[in-house]
């Protein structure tokens, strides 16, 4: 076994998706399939290998520091599921 | 058994640029909530984040001030986790590869020198603030106004050098006073442009393993700072002596008691994931940037110092005085360039200029008397026009009117008098009217010239010529 | 012929000497969807209203004289892209009610140009998946046959072409999702170099991966797409800033001399025998116009379904993690606390196949499991990219299918998400590459439905597949044959 029923559902918790037991129970199986299949990466040495970001070589992508316009609050808030005089409304958070 | 504590600090240094980080949205302070967003800095499905330039610099010019490497490859990397105040879910910042490694600071407490290790700068962008505001109908709900999110922060991470309450805070002025040197941040801590947590753990002295640390978090003053490292090493020492355990937890200063206390009752183990954000690309800086922005560094105030000292002949008490903040140092060297006395100048930027800002509550850059005023002023007193005592008049009067020195002088008639016949009049009149005094003097008591002298000036309302006054009058005593 | 059977050019030379009017071909199009999408199911949302109002705007521009090859030409939008004021869902239940805010640059660049939008298209989930069944909105159908998968993920967009909805339309590709999809449709698609059209605006699967590119009905529809969409966008920091070639230059049938290399790697067990059949075909064919073939190795193939799944899914579960409920999407209705709102936001709101995904990618980037996953992941890709560098060094381009078999039937590889993957063994490399390639039509089945054969450039090579393709295209007839439907 590559990966345990307990290992799915710390992943879960992680990842903030609460799943059912069916659901646990799927993905402990899928994902222990999977996770056998790509065990072949490690027939491969890849010591002093550089690992690839991004396969076009890239560097230095900048915007000059000028404000812009924003968007507006009403733009911002038109998808809010729930919202408060300007604000994004969210369940109490707890320190 | 002694202890000895083991402080490391983590200061969030917020860029003063124009935008964020990763967008064109303004970083102005106190807009209205949500106001200042788009899709980047929203975390709206399909927004890319691109890099101010300006930011890349201000990380450069805080690396090199802090004597740093820049490194010429770093990359940026999303830290993962959920919260409201994290729109995308993951936090763009540096983790592997930051843009400044291996630099430190120089501090003094006491008297005694010490360097600080910094292990790295790195750039972040800020999240956004929940407000427990007090809304009708919202109750215990919490409110997201993402106006501060994806604001540029540098992150200097401190390494665990710092052995007392009292050189954090030395190690924290000096950084505070460099980046404000620097220009990039304006310091202010009470709107959380300069914060800092710090890294406590304490251990028996001598030893040579660090105790479990505690993180404190939210203090941002530097009085604070100092409160809640002492409350903190007092009560991990008390908890060892007692046989308890430090456990490594965040915790949360409380102004009010002066106290820490624990974040969470169930600290979540964090698991961030790191990797390194596929949207934006490697940071490559070459040595000839990397010059460029030495070569626009300002003089920084550790060398300011000396150089008052040296080449400026100042004590040292007032050239640190000088050097307290770049804009004081400006304005003294302003004045400076115009009437080349450093000692003089100093005196009055130190005496009458600071007593008037911190009278009005002005800043410097404000002081209405400004470096041409104030070299006037003192080109009269060297010309003999007005006394150092008239002088004084006539810079609140330049304080009140902002008018010039000259020009006050002439209104009120304040020009000293060096006529000697004048003098002379006067002085035959005190001398007239206090013979018995004047018997004390040719009796050798001499100190009753000192009442004399202070009859003149009075009888002439200050404008008579000290120097000239104290000539007659020992001609005429002694006469 | 009917207006919804021209292609992209054969519309713009009419609209151009005022034969037909962009309203009228526009009408035309959504009459066409009313009559065949409740058959085909390409659609997500048509946007019959905004789409004829932008026609109008396109005939006025046409009777000033200031029209471009896309004025009043009706296309179609992957739900991936963002399109201002129009629902944008990505196949999603979590962004069922989203309506963004502002435009993909993909779209902006078609829509300044006159482009009509009639509609966006289903798709996979996120992107993730081969079939277009892990859709929140159902499944689209192959116009050649309704009983199997039009491919995916950009399943609608090739359907769309093949059911003859849209003129022209864009898709997305992480792994084959414009490839796969255009070769079980019979349609051209193309997938660009990384980084040659801007992602800004496109909902991100895996951002290192994922390019936007045209499904067409034939090569030259792809390259004018393509010449429209490509080139650098300041807000995508990934996109390159580098000339964009005419491509429509590039389509010369000429290909004499050229050097085609046939990866030995792609010789696999599971090939169709139809599809190889096509394969054979179309090697003679090139040989016939000249075309010069040779042997090459791109050895490390036989590891790119386990580096894709695991970068792919590393970066997914990251990107996704946006979703959350608090300034967009779905929230679950239950009362509960903070934690609760996310994860049973996430959990409605998320598919199956999205939600391995993500667990998935989770996994691999969590403490103790970088190394080993992504970090192995990222370094093996290495080794694939020089294996694509090393081979161009001796070949034009290379020659492969596009799928092992042509379109599977609804609902067989549903619960083998395996064997799925691994039907885009020969999609993946070139995305992990970061180079170009085009599906191209290059036969059909014994059953009827479409083989496409792929076209594989250099990177930023795209005007050479472009006239390979091309050549291929004038040399058989393939793309002419079409669903019926």
């Amino acid at each position: 076994m590559k990966i345990t029923r307990a290992d799915v559902e710390h992943v879960a918790k992680l990842a903030r998706l609460e799943l059912t037991d069916e659901e646990a129970a799927t993905f402990t199986g899928q994902m222990d399939a999977i996770l056998a299949y790509v065990d072949k990466l490690n027939e491969l040495d890849t010591a002093g290998i550089v690992p690839t970001a991004h396969a076009v070589p890239m560097e230095n992508s900048f915007r000059e520091d000028v404000a812009t316009p924003s968007i507006g609050i009403d733009n911002a808030l038109a998808n809010a599921p729930s919202r408060v005089e300007g604000f994004f409304r969210v369940p109490k958070v707890i320190e | 058994m002694k202890f000895q504590a083991v402080i490391g600090l983590e200061v969030h240094v917020q860029l003063l640029t124009n935008s964020k980080i990763f967008c064109g949205c303004s970083t102005k302070f106190g807009a209205a909530p949500n106001s200042q967003t788009c899709p980047v800095c929203l975390g709206l499905p399909g927004a890319l984040p691109v890099l101010n330039k300006k930011v890349v610099e201000y990380a450069i010019r805080a690396g090199l001030a802090t004597n740093h490497s820049i490194a010429p490859r770093s990359v940026f990397a999303r830290k993962n986790y959920f919260y409201p105040d994290l729109p995308k879910g993951y936090q763009i910042s540096q983790y592997e590869l930051p843009i400044c490694i291996n630099g430190h600071l120089d501090i003094e407490v006491e008297g005694e020198a010490k360097r600080i290790g910094i292990t790295r700068i790195h750039m972040e962008e800020d999240a956004g603030k929940l407000v427990h505001a007090d809304i009708p109908g919202v109750g215990d709900d919490s409110c997201v106004d993402l106006n501060r999110a994806c604001t540029p922060l540098l992150e200097v991470v401190s390494e665990p050098d710092l052995r007392s309450a009292d050189e954090a805070v030395a190690y924290l002025k000096k950084l505070h006073q460099i980046v404000v040197y620097l220009g990039i941040c304006d310091g202010n801590m009470e709107e959380g442009s300069f914060r800092c947590d710090a890294n406590v753990s304490v251990m028996p002295v001598g030893s040579a393993t660090f105790g479990t640390r505690a993180e404190i978090k939210n203090v941002n003053s530097f009085k604070f700072v100092k409160q809640a490292i002492e409350y903190e090493i007092e009560r991990q020492i008390e908890l060892i002596e007692e046989g308890g355990k430090v456990v490594q937890e965040t915790r949360l200063f409380d102004p009010n008691s002066g106290t820490t206390r624990s974040m969470r009752g169930k600290e979540e183990a964090h698991d961030y994931r790191y990797f390194p954000d596929p949207d934006l690309v490697p940071l490559v800086i070459s040595d000839d940037w990397v010059e460029d922005v030495r070569l626009s560094l300002p003089e920084l105030p550790a060398a300011r110092l000396q150089r008052y000292q040296a080449e400026l002949g100042l004590p040292f008490y007032d050239a640190e005085v000088l050097t307290a903040t770049r804009e004081l140092a400006d304005y003294f060297e302003a004045c400076l360039s115009r009437y080349p006395q450093a000692k003089p100048v100093a005196n009055w930027v130190m005496g009458e200029v600071t007593r008037g800002l911190n009278d009005s509550g002005l800043a410097i850059t404000a002081c209405p008397v400004t470096p041409d005023l104030l070299a006037e002023l003192l080109k009269l007193i060297d010309t003999g026009t007005i006394s150092n005592k008239i002088a004084k008049t006539v810079f609140e009067e330049m304080w009140q009117t902002g008018k010039a020195p000259a020009a006050i002088v002439e209104e009120k008639g304040l020009v000293q008098v060096s006529d000697t016949g004048e003098i002379e009049r006067l002085i035959d009149e005190i001398l007239a009217a206090n013979q018995g005094q004047v018997e004390e003097f040719r009796g050798g008591k001499e100190k009753v010239f000192g009442f004399f002298v202070g009859q003149v000036m009075r009888a002439s309302k200050g404008k008579a010529n000290p120097a000239v006054v104290n000539d007659l009058l020992l001609t005429k005593l002694k006469g | 012929m009917e207006l919804h059977e021209l292609t992209l050019h054969e519309l713009h030379e009419k609209l151009k000497r005022k034969e037909v009017s962009s309203v009228e071909a526009t009408n035309a199009l959504l009459a066409r969807i009313e009559a065949t999408d409740q058959k085909v199911g390409a659609f997500i949302t048509v946007t019959a209203d905004e789409a004829l109002a932008a026609a109008r705007e396109a005939d006025k521009r046409i009777a000033a004289g200031t029209m471009d090859v896309l004025t009043g030409i009706p296309v179609a939008l992957k739900d991936i892209f963002l399109t201002k004021g129009v629902k944008t869902t990505c196949g999603s239940k979590i962004l069922a009610n989203f309506v963004p805010p502002y435009d993909a640059t993909s779209w902006e660049r078609l829509r300044e140009r006159g482009a009509v939008l009639v509609g966006k298209l289903n798709q996979d989930e996120f992107a993730m998946g081969s079939s277009c069944e892990s859709s929140a909105f159902g499944s689209t159908k192959n116009p050649w046959d309704l009983a199997c998968i039009p491919g995916g993920s950009s399943g609608g967009s090739a359907a769309a072409i093949a059911a003859r909805q849209a003129t022209a339309t864009l898709g997305t590709d992480t792994g084959g999702s414009i490839r796969q999809p255009a070769s079980h449709c019979g349609c051209v698609g193309l997938k660009p170099t990384y980084g040659r059209v801007s992602r800004y605006g496109v909902i991100a699967y895996a951002s290192s991966l994922d390019q936007v590119g045209p499904v067409t009905r034939d090569v030259r529809d792809a390259a004018i797409m393509l010449g429209a969409v490509a080139g650098h966008d300041p807000k995508d920091s990934t996109s390159v800033d580098r000339p964009v070639p005419d491509y429509t230059k590039a389509l010369v049938p000429e290909v004499k001399g050229l050097k085609v290399g046939l990866p030995r790697e792609y010789h696999i067990p599971g090939l169709d025998a139809d599809v190889k059949k096509a394969m054979d075909a179309a090697i003679a064919t090139y040989r016939q116009l000249g075309a010069e073939f040779v042997d090459i190795s791109l050895s490390h193939t036989d590891y790119a379904v386990a580096t894709y799944y695991l970068i792919a899914t590393a970066e997914a579960s990251s990107n996704l993690a946006r979703y959350d409920g608090v300034r967009f999407g779905h929230r679950s209705p239950e009362e509960g606390g903070l934690l609760d709102m996310y994860s049973k936001s996430r959990a409605e709101g998320f598919g199956a196949e999205v939600k391995r995904r993500i667990m998935l990618g989770t996994y691999a980037l969590s403490s103790g499991y970088y190394d080993a996953y992504y970090l192995k992941a990222q370094k093996v890709r290495t080794l694939i990219m020089h294996d694509f560098l090393k081979a161009f060094e001796t070949v034009d381009v290379i020659l492969t299918p596009v799928a092992p078999t042509p379109a599977f039937r609804i609902g067989e590889k549903v619960n083998d998400p395996l064997q799925m993957y691994l039907s885009d063994i020969f999609t993946i490399p070139v995305n992990l590459a970061g180079t170009c390639a085009v599906s191209v039509p290059a036969g059909l089945s014994q059953s009827g439905l479409p083989i496409g054969l792929q076209l594989i450039g250099r990177p930023f090579g795209e005007e050479s597949i472009i006239k390979a393709a091309y050549a291929f295209e004038q040399a058989t007839d393939w793309h002419k044959q079409k669903a019926k439907i």
